[in-house]
């Protein structure tokens, strides 16, 4: 296994309560959450908003530290790690952002925002290796000079991207990555995910509130609710055989581009 | 019958390029339509130069828009201030910055009710509660004491839905009303806004880039690619059978979970580039 989590919880001070002295109350945010991800394995976690699937994929880079499990990057217990045992693990375990517009500084140019990332990393930014990091991500060369404002959102979201997978990591969280794109770019980005992630053997934790998708991309999805895995398999079979009536209902209410009289009626 | 809403060969641009470029289409009495298109679309365009609303940057260089026989283009700043709020509605995308952050439900709700309807504190506030009831909002009581943060995303876009129908208006403009909710809340926020409309015949015009909503709740579809029509017609014959290549590409490029290897498509840069030629883009 590559990532690892086990019985892992996240607690957070609930803000909406207040105190005078001591500690504020704890809300847990991730409940006994166990899930793991092989190399070259894609997986969807899905949820609608507030169901913690955000909140497990920074805690799986170990972004948030667990308050209760364990975590394994690589066959190493990161659950507790330190800045130092942390950093050199930086570059292996990447996140691509839900909003390219905020996550790109829009004062630096993309060649500047690609060899930060390269130089932080000890790795060699050059005109070279950032012209063939952008035309793998299928963009031209010439976009390094550009500011993210002159790009369209799906370019965007191909600097993102590029950012994550220049630094050839092992494993890669994409938080909603396409839920802001027109669906003909989506369908692109989606694409060039697919190939990058053949081509370099990625881990993939795949976040998004759009089932659809997920299972056009992910071999493995898990459904989460609360802060809970209350479903998790093959992609496949939790579509054909969903065990839970929330996954059912889940699924049932996707409109489907065909129109089927009394679908709006039907409970949910 | 005549039309409710007759859009005639619209142009408008920006002071560097064209955004619709002679727009025909006509919505009948109590029928749902949808605006179908991607950013760059103009379906925005569209539905805020029906509202009055378009931004200072974009001007309209040829065409009407009639409301019930009217040129709403035509028509003097009084007359339309008559309409626009109370006859023609809206129901935005984002009902977060779409309320006011520092009023209360009960406030906001009440607001056209009293100036434009001109009824007393007490009967809007009534009215208010009727309304909530409408749109099925659990102790709405309480909820019109309520700020905007304090409800959930789709309790903020049904307060939005009885805004938009408390005047009682012949046309509600849907700007892409269920973009930011969870699919569960999808569902019953378009089922609700389907019975509205049913129960009052009120003529709608649904914009919004999702195929999927739009086979479910729009009577007829109008899919436009950079300012310019491709194809309008029954919402049925066109998902089952579509005449322009770029429909064809849309819902090939749609998610389907339930057919996963023919969903997702790239539409082909062939045909993008064979559009922007035909628009002269």
């Amino acid at each position: 296994m590559l990532i690892e989590a086990r019985n892992l919880s996240l607690d957070v001070p609930d803000m909406g309560h207040q105190v005078l002295i001591g500690q504020r109350r704890k809300l847990r945010i991730l409940n006994n959450v166990s899930i793991s991800l092989r190399r070259g394995e894609t997986v969807g976690l899905v949820g609608e908003s507030g169901s913690g699937k955000t909140s497990l994929g920074r805690s799986l880079l170990r972004l948030y530290e667990p308050s209760e499990g364990q975590l394994f990057f690589d066959g190493q217990d990161i659950t507790h790690a330190g800045t130092a045992q942390l950093k050199p693990l930086r570059r292996r375990m990447q996140m691509i952002f839900q909003d390219p517009q905020s996550s790109l500084n829009p004062r630096h140019t993309i060649g500047n925002i690609l060899s930060t990332a390269l130089n932080l990393n000890g790795l060699d930014a050059n005109e070279k290796s950032i012209a063939a990091i952008l035309d793998r991500v299928g963009l031209p060369s010439t976009a390094m000079r550009r500011y993210p404002h002159q790009l369209s959102g799906g370019q965007r979201q191909r600097v993102g991207i590029a950012r994550a997978i220049a630094l050839r990591p092992d494993f890669v969280v994409a938080d909603e990555i396409v839920s802001g794109l027109d669906v003909s770019t989506q369908a692109q980005v989606l694409d060039l995910l697919k190939g990058l992630r053949a081509e370099m053997g990625l881990a993939l934790a795949f976040i998004s509130h759009d089932l659809s998708v997920v299972r056009y991309l992910c071999e493995r999805v898990v459904i989460m609710r609360g802060g809970e895995i209350v479903e998790e398999g093959a992609t496949a079979d939790v579509f054909a055989h969903p065990h839970t009536s929330f996954t059912r209902t889940l699924i049932a209410s996707i409109p489907l581009p065909e129109v089927r009289p009394g679908w709006l009626n039907e409970a949910s | 019958m005549s039309p409710v809403i007759d859009i005639r060969n619209l142009s408008a641009r920006t002071a560097v390029s064209p955004i619709l470029r002679g727009v025909s289409l006509s919505v009948n009495a109590g029928e749902v339509m949808a605006l179908v298109g991607e950013s760059g679309a103009g379906k925005s365009t569209i539905a805020k130069a029906v509202l009055g609303i378009l931004p200072a940057g974009i001007r309209v260089t040829a065409g009407n828009i009639l409301f019930e026989g009217a040129d709403l283009l035509a028509l003097p700043p009084a007359k339309l201030r008559d309409l626009l709020g109370v006859r023609i509605a809206l129901i935005p995308q984002d009902p977060l910055t779409s309320l006011n952050p520092a009023r209360r439900i009960g406030d906001q709700l009440t607001d056209g009710l009293r100036l434009r309807a001109g009824l007393t504190r007490k009967q809007a506030l009534d009215k208010a509660l009727d309304l909530l009831n409408d749109v099925h909002i659990r102790e709405p009581e309480r909820v019109l004491k309520r700020y905007p943060h304090e409800l959930s995303g789709g309790m903020r876009q049904r307060v939005l839905i009885a805004q938009a129908f408390s005047l009682k208006p012949h046309v509600i403009i849907a700007d892409e009303p269920t973009t930011a909710l969870d699919v569960t809340v999808q569902k019953q926020v378009l089922r609700l806004i389907r019975d509205m409309q049913r129960e009052h015949g009120t003529t709608l015009l649904f914009v919004t880039h999702d195929l999927g909503v739009v086979a479910q709740i729009c009577d007829r579809m109008t899919v436009l690619y950079g300012g310019k029509v491709l194809e309008e017609g029954a919402t049925a014959d066109i998902l089952a059978n579509p005449q322009s290549a770029y429909t064809k590409a849309l819902l090939a490029a749609s998610p389907r979970y339930d057919k996963p290897e023919q969903s997702l498509k790239p539409v082909p840069e062939a045909l993008i580039a064979e559009l922007k030629r035909e628009i002269g883009a």
